[in-house]
């Protein structure tokens, strides 16, 4: 018996989470698959009816704005805060004095949350109340800087306010990183005198693929989620041009009574996320084995 | 000892209750803020006198959004509500999934019939049996002006579209925002029906946004009120977007902007803020013929036992009854659903409201409001708001609009 128990406990503390996820999370999957071959409106209905929703999904241009919008933002997020925070990693990991102080500031934003980001984002952007309003009031009456009203421009807002929120963190990310490649191998490269940039780019930072994974996966499910944001800052609008998979997902479901619509692009974005994340983790993991 | 007394009287009391039956009533809502908040404690406190039992459940966030999720959970563990803050085609969505009460006993002893107008009792009709109770009658198609403002510039309040864009223009010339409003879907949609309403006409707004008749919606009245609402986009001033409405009208408050169109809770605001109608603000029907109604009422859902039967029946009654009908709707700036309802403690704009949704029930033109979902369901609606906004918010030429209008339409079906 003792033995028994010796052996099965750990799959016996494992069980219970092991069967939660099972339920909540593919259980729930599936749940929504099969919703969204249905024509569920108000209440959920169990007769499969084809791909309908997905033909009506695809035949609405506020989704096609809410899926470019994914694109672009994602893109944009992932790219522009990897690099700015690789950037303030490596500054900050020049042995500068203040370098506590300085790597707090940089990762207080992860602290906010995204709605809290969102509305003071809202402000300082709001043409008349924010950086436009205070340019022209130093005397630039020309200066035009409306990005949060315009429809084309408003998506990129997002964008902005995102990386000032993440930034900070992957910059942690990446110190980390730095800090842990071998201080042996760097010094023999600068006994050799090698210039300081070709130490990172062909050492430093070519060791440090497994942070470059974590920072990608986490940012690329904050992209991919981004909801709070979004309403916090725009709203979806002006019209819906700043409209993301997950808000529109939203409208639909808690607004529409639109289930079967909510629910096929909830599979679109599940796809997504698995066309992105997928190869690259297989890629990655795979190297690793070999 | 003490127990067994105790245990005696709760066995007594569980007895009594038993014979009673008393009226039991458990009102999912989300009118949580203050005014609202005020108006529900009215009806709450007639239950009681009445020997009721109420069980509130406030649900805030979202445009009762919220209330609605906490209702879907609510029926589809077949333990609904007694009654729900419902409106419009919503009623009979409900109904269709088969969830709803029929409290027609109650509505024809108390001839509710006689007393509403037809077109808003036709709402609370579930394939012929009375489903729902009506509340008050907001109305949208309103526009509210600054006295001082038009006054200071020669301007009387508009009675057609054209007038309104030579007021607009006069007003942008002398340094004030013609147009105060925010850029939100549903408020951009609330201009548009506005607009749609002035110039497809009662009929024609019945074609497009009830009928949602095709030739009507691709039609080149409709192409006119895109031009309309293009020309409407100019008057706004340039930092419009997101603006919640509250904020659009304390700008006509304060003289920064002119007119505002919204509904009657904008009115509200102006009296909250210490302002007389007919002095400080001028309030009039947008230009052209007709009435858009947003009427809230309680669907009631089936319950189980007769303590909530009677507490269903009990609740309808006081809804639809004189007091609560005049108590509410002085707290809600909007106006009593029923007619015989005496206006003599509320103001001008909620008299001349009164007069014209008699006039407009009287020949035809009392229509729901399909921006604040009474005319249809919420995909469609959502689609045409889509288009509207996307419309107002960008370059997109009426042609377009009318195309995309269909084709959304028809996609949402």
């Amino acid at each position: 018996m003792t033995k028994w128990l010796e052996q099965n406990t750990p799959k016996l503390v494992l069980a219970p989470s092991f069967i939660a996820v099972l339920i909540f999370v593919y259980g729930f999957i599936a749940w929504t698959a099969w919703i969204s071959f249905t024509r569920s409106r108000l209440l959920p209905r169990y007769d499969i009816e084809g791909v309908i929703q997905y033909e009506r999904l695809f035949a609405s241009p506020r989704w096609d704005t809410a899926l470019n919008n994914l694109f672009v933002f994602g893109f944009l997020f992932i790219v522009i805060a990897m690099v700015l925070g690789l950037v303030l990693a490596i500054l900050l990991d020049q042995n500068i004095r203040t370098e506590g102080a300085l790597r707090t500031i940089y990762l207080y934003p992860m602290a906010l949350s995204m709605i809290v980001t969102g509305t003071a984002w809202k402000w300082i952007l709001n043409p008349g109340l924010g950086i436009q309003a205070m340019v022209r009031g130093w005397g630039f009456e020309e200066f035009t800087f409306d990005w949060l009203v315009n429809p084309d421009m408003a998506i990129y807002t997002i964008v902005l306010a995102a990386i000032w929120q993440s930034s900070g963190f992957v910059m942690a990310l990446f110190l980390a990183g730095l800090r842990s490649v071998d201080g042996e191998i760097i010094k023999a490269a600068q006994v050799d005198g090698i210039p300081t940039w070709r130490i990172y780019t062909a050492i430093i930072i070519p060791s440090m693929a497994p942070i470059f994974l974590s920072a990608f996966i986490v940012l690329s499910h904050l992209a991919i989620k981004s909801f709070d944001l979004v309403i916090a800052l725009t709203g979806g609008g002006p019209g819906y041009a700043t409209d993301l998979p997950a808000t529109y997902m939203y409208a639909m479901a808690f607004s529409r009574g639109d289930i079967g619509q909510a629910a096929s692009s909830a599979m679109i974005m599940m796809m997504v996320v698995f066309a992105i994340v997928v190869p690259y983790l297989y890629s990655e993991l795979r190297t690793k084995d070999e | 000892m003490k127990s067994v007394f105790f245990g005696a009287v709760s066995a007594t009391a569980l007895i009594a209750s038993a014979v009673h039956a008393e009226p039991k009533a458990e009102v999912l809502h989300w009118w949580t803020s203050g005014g609202e908040a005020k108006s529900v404690a009215v009806l709450q406190e007639e239950f009681a006198a009445q020997g009721g039992v109420w069980t509130d459940m406030p649900v805030a966030g979202g445009g009762g959004d919220a209330a609605m999720t906490a209702l879907r959970a609510r029926v589809l563990s077949g333990n609904a509500p007694t009654a729900v803050q419902l409106k419009g085609p919503a009623i009979q969505e409900w109904y269709e999934e088969g969830v709803l009460a029929d409290i027609s006993s109650v509505a024809e002893a108390e001839g509710w019939a006689d007393v509403l107008p037809a077109s808003i009792a036709g709402h609370m009709k579930c394939d012929g049996t009375w489903c729902a109770a009506p509340v008050n009658v907001h109305r949208v198609d309103w526009i509210w002006a600054n006295a001082a403002v038009l006054e200071a510039n020669g301007i009387e309040m508009p009675t057609t579209w054209d007038e309104f864009n030579a007021a607009a223009e006069k007003l942008e010339a002398a340094g004030i925002i013609p147009l105060a409003h925010g850029g939100q879907a549903w408020q951009d949609a609330t201009v548009f029906e506005a607009v749609a309403l002035g110039i497809l006409g009662p009929d024609g707004f019945q074609k497009a946004f009830v009928d949602l008749d095709m030739d009507t919606l691709k039609s080149d009245e409709m192409k006119a009120v895109f031009d309309q609402m293009r020309t409407m986009r100019g008057f706004v001033d340039p930092n419009f977007s997101g603006r919640d409405w509250n904020l659009a009208t304390a700008m006509v408050m304060n003289g920064e902007a002119a007119f505002q169109i919204m509904g009657d809770w904008a009115k509200g605001e102006f009296i909250a803020a210490g302002k007389a109608p007919g002095e400080d603000f001028l309030c009039a029907s947008v230009p052209g013929d007709g009435f858009l109604y947003n009427v809230d009422s309680f669907a009631m859902f089936d319950v189980e036992g007769e303590d909530n039967k009677a507490g269903q029946e009990l609740l309808a009654e006081l809804i639809v009854g004189q007091n609560f009908q005049k108590v509410f709707n002085l707290n809600k700036g909007s106006i009593p659903a029923r007619t015989d309802v005496s206006l003599e403690a509320f103001d001008s704009c909620a008299h001349l409201s009164s007069k014209e949704m008699t006039e407009s029930s009287d020949n035809g033109s009392l229509l729901p409001s399909y921006a604040h979902g009474m005319a249809l369901r919420g995909a469609q609606a959502g689609a045409i708001t889509d288009v509207v906004t996307a419309h107002f918010n960008s370059d997109m030429s009426s042609d377009d609009a009318v195309n995309m209008l269909a084709d959304a339409v028809a996609n949402s079906m």
